[in-house]
């Protein structure tokens, strides 16, 4: 069976799946579309939120950040600790005062506690805004995925993923996302792991990636470390050592609480915790969810370092046994023909991996040539000006810089070539010299024959997806991979679609517009929005604003800097007053936006960023990924100053804060 | 529950909390990155004590966190009368 047939094998038996529990778990109350009955248990709602919480990003994405990072592997574990230390924030201060107070949506519980509808508003607008924006990048991802497994276009696969998110989102609502999020983390937790432990026993011996990270390099016998192996041949290769430091502590510190603050003031997080029975089960069930994501997240970096080393000694055979330059490059004849080595060519042909034999010898030679870059730079913009000029004089492009005929246009010397000929000799020159001055592995590029970086392209994703055909694995775990980004994918898709349109139906209509809206035409309401939710999810990832990167920092950035503070304060204060929260949100969100739009541009269209994106240029260090951290600390200082000058809370407001903090009766509520 | 059980259950919680989040920060930001220089002495298998914490070592520590968490307030809860 060819591996195409595979993966519509598996990636359809998935889906078939996942359309048997829609029709199995059919929504029939709004209680069972907003909340799933409040009858899930912790574990099963521990798995299911491991699934709404990770996303084609972690599934897809996160170990080739890892891996790849110019900064060293060690610098990214931002995105290990505050993907996982968010969770600590929902069990201790969040998720157990919310079940409590036992309703469906986080704007409710903001505007009962601030005793407005206008807070209500507010945190209706920073859902919609958190969510839609990260919504795109899921659609995106199911997408991608279909059009590099299943030989479709990008738009097909994701009006197929839309389609199935509408089967299955739209009949059960929370019911329905619930049990197919449970069966959607089975499949994405297999599909990692398999590739991880077969990496990790031909690395380092070791059956647990965990244990592998730590471990010995097993071909040479296990004596050095697989890190300290890495260290040396990356280094080897002029990169930055996979351990070095940060060498801006204050702002990784920042952007790692940004990404945990940012994690529990996630809606569509919070609202899982809404599906349990009882407030001792939001508590545990918060730490059964990060069990699972822990399966993925202690496996990630193991999986990058592990990739990264397996490319380095893919494309420098001799760095198996001895240094990366003990032997040749690859041989492009090799790549061609060698089986083991054909995911070359075939991520080749998708665009995600490119290479190109820059100084003729045969063979690819990949390094780090930023220390050639400036020259190598100069070289090119000189030629390129003189060969205009030549051209546009009607003469060839330039061949020898030497003769005099070079510069002689109808017999006379013509000044201005005679200048770019200059300016082309003396870059030539300066890269001479550079080319004689730098040393990988203690010899000359000039000596080596290099010009520079060979491998002109690796895109993140490579590492997780190309892993199976790498470690040689069956055409089975390769589609199991395919399915598994599909499962990350769809999973947060679903959860992020339900967080949008029960904040519509729920909180714009039953709570705003037409308060008696009756049970039934609210649940119809509820499945309308669903559906709307999803056509401009589809939408928007079929014409994605061109910003998919940039938009998780806000997504993070806003989550931290709007609701996390303004549930604390609703939870742990009772002195906090409507205007004091309401002015809190806004100007959490107005600063964080406007520091993120400084750097990326306004609403992120292109040429409109007020300073270029480099650490030179950041306020005291601190990234636009970062500001999330202080967006928060300037929402909590302005609701505390708004609320010392502000009338108390009702007495109303100070019973319901009383009652949230006590355990006591929670299961009432699903009665409701 | 009478006010000044109340207030006793509060504070018992809010207690448990600080203890818990102090924990929380030394794990991942204290030797996972402010302590990591400082402690690059000290090896966990291949990897430096920093990088192991930064890495896979706080994860672990979280989990432990919320685990004991939710069975210390069980505790209380019964303690207080306020379970389920």
């Amino acid at each position: 069976m060819d591996q195409f047939t595979l993966n519509l094998l598996v990636v359809g038996a998935t889906f078939a799946l996942y359309i048997g529990i829609a029709i199995w778990a059919r929504a029939g109350t709004t209680a069972e579309f907003y909340a799933a009955g409040q009858g899930v248990h912790p574990i099963m709602n521990g798995m299911a939120t491991g699934a709404d919480w990770m996303s084609a990003a972690s599934f897809i994405s996160m170990a080739g950040i890892i891996a790849m990072s110019s900064a060293g592997g060690y610098v990214q574990s931002a995105y290990l600790m505050g993907w996982t230390g968010g969770y600590v924030l929902l069990a201790l201060l969040l998720a157990p005062y919310l079940r409590k107070f036992g309703k469906f949506t986080v704007p409710e519980f903001i505007g009962d506690r601030f005793y407005s509808s206008g807070a209500r508003l507010v945190a209706v607008v920073c859902l919609i805004v958190i969510s839609v924006t990260y919504v795109i990048g899921q659609m995106r991802g199911v997408g991608v995925t279909f059009s590099r497994f299943l030989e479709v276009s990008t738009d097909t696969g994701l009006y197929i993923g839309a389609a199935i998110v509408f089967a299955y989102a739209v009949l059960g609502g929370m019911k329905g996302i619930t049990y197919t999020q449970v069966a959607q983390y089975v499949v994405l937790i297999i599909a990692y792991t398999i590739p991880a432990i077969f990496i990790s026993l031909s690395l380092t011996g070791s059956f647990l990636p965990q244990l592998g990270l730590i471990g010995g390099y097993a071909p040479t016998g296990g004596d050095v470390s697989m890190l300290a192996k890495l260290d040396s041949l990356v280094t080897e290769l002029g990169f930055t050592a996979y351990t070095a430091d940060t060498n801006n502590m204050f702002n990784m510190i920042l952007f790692t609480m940004s990404l945990m603050i940012g994690t529990a003031g996630l809606p569509h997080v919070i609202i899982r915790f809404f599906t349990v029975p009882k407030v001792a089960d939001a508590r545990s069930s918060a730490g059964w969810a990060l069990v699972f994501i822990a399966l993925l997240y202690t496996v990630a970096p193991a999986v990058g370092a592990m990739a990264r080393l397996n490319l380095t000694t893919t494309f420098w055979p001799g760095a198996v046994t001895g240094n990366a330059l003990s032997a040749d490059a690859i041989a492009i004849s090799d790549i061609d023909t060698n089986p083991s080595l054909s995911w070359i060519n075939t991520w080749r042909d998708t665009g995600l991996l490119a290479y190109s034999d820059r100084n003729g010898d045969g063979r690819i030679q990949y390094f780090n040539d930023a220390p050639l870059a400036a020259v190598n730079t100069a070289v090119a913009t000189a030629t390129t000006a003189l060969n205009d000029a030549r051209t546009a004089a009607g003469l060839a492009a330039a061949t020898d810089l030497t003769s005099a005929d070079a510069i002689t246009v109808n017999g006379a010397v013509d000044a201005n070539l005679q200048t770019l000929q200059t300016a082309l000799v003396a870059a030539r020159t300066a890269q001479t010299a550079r080319f004689a001055e730098v040393t990988y592995g203690g010899r000359t590029v000039a000596d080596l024959g290099w010009v520079g970086n060979e491998l002109t392209r690796v895109d993140n994703d490579i590492m997780v997806l190309a892993n199976p055909e790498i470690a040689q694995l069956p055409g089975w775990v390769i589609a199991l991979v395919a399915a598994g980004g599909l499962a990350a994918a769809l999973s947060t898709a679903a959860g992020l679609l339900l967080a949008i349109s029960s904040a519509i139906s729920h909180d714009l209509i039953k709570g705003t517009l037409n308060p008696n809206i009756s049970e039934k035409n609210e649940l119809l309401a509820a499945r309308i929005s669903m559906t709307f939710a999803i056509a401009v999810a589809t939408y928007l990832g079929l014409n994605p604003p061109g910003f998919a990167a940039q938009v998780v920092a806000l997504a993070f950035g806003l989550a931290a800097a709007t609701i996390f503070p303004a549930l604390m304060m609703g939870i742990f204060s009772k002195t906090v007053t409507k205007e004091g929260a309401i002015a809190g949100m806004l100007v959490g969100l107005v600063f964080t936006a406007v520091y993120i739009f400084l750097y990326l541009g306004w609403f992120f269209i292109p040429g409109t960023a007020v300073y270029a994106n480099t650490a030179a240029n950041h306020f005291f260090g601190i990234s636009p990924l970062s500001i999330g951290t202080v967006g928060a600390v300037v929402n909590f200082v302005v609701a505390y100053a708004v609320s010392a000058v502000t009338k108390a809370p009702p007495q109303s407001v100070k019973d319901l804060v009383e009652s949230i903090r006590v355990p006591k009766g929670a299961g009432k509520a699903q009665a409701h | 529950m009478s006010d000044k059980s109340a207030s006793a259950y509060w504070a018992a919680n809010v207690r448990v909390i600080i203890i818990s989040l102090v924990i929380w920060f030394a794990c991942s930001f204290g030797l996972g990155i402010i302590l990591r220089p400082a402690l690059s002495g000290i090896m966990v298998g291949g990897a430096d004590l920093g990088f192991w914490f930064a890495q896979n070592g706080s994860i672990y520590v979280f989990l432990i966190l919320i685990f004991a968490y939710a069975k210390i307030m069980n505790g209380i809860d019964r303690d207080f009368g306020v379970e389920e």
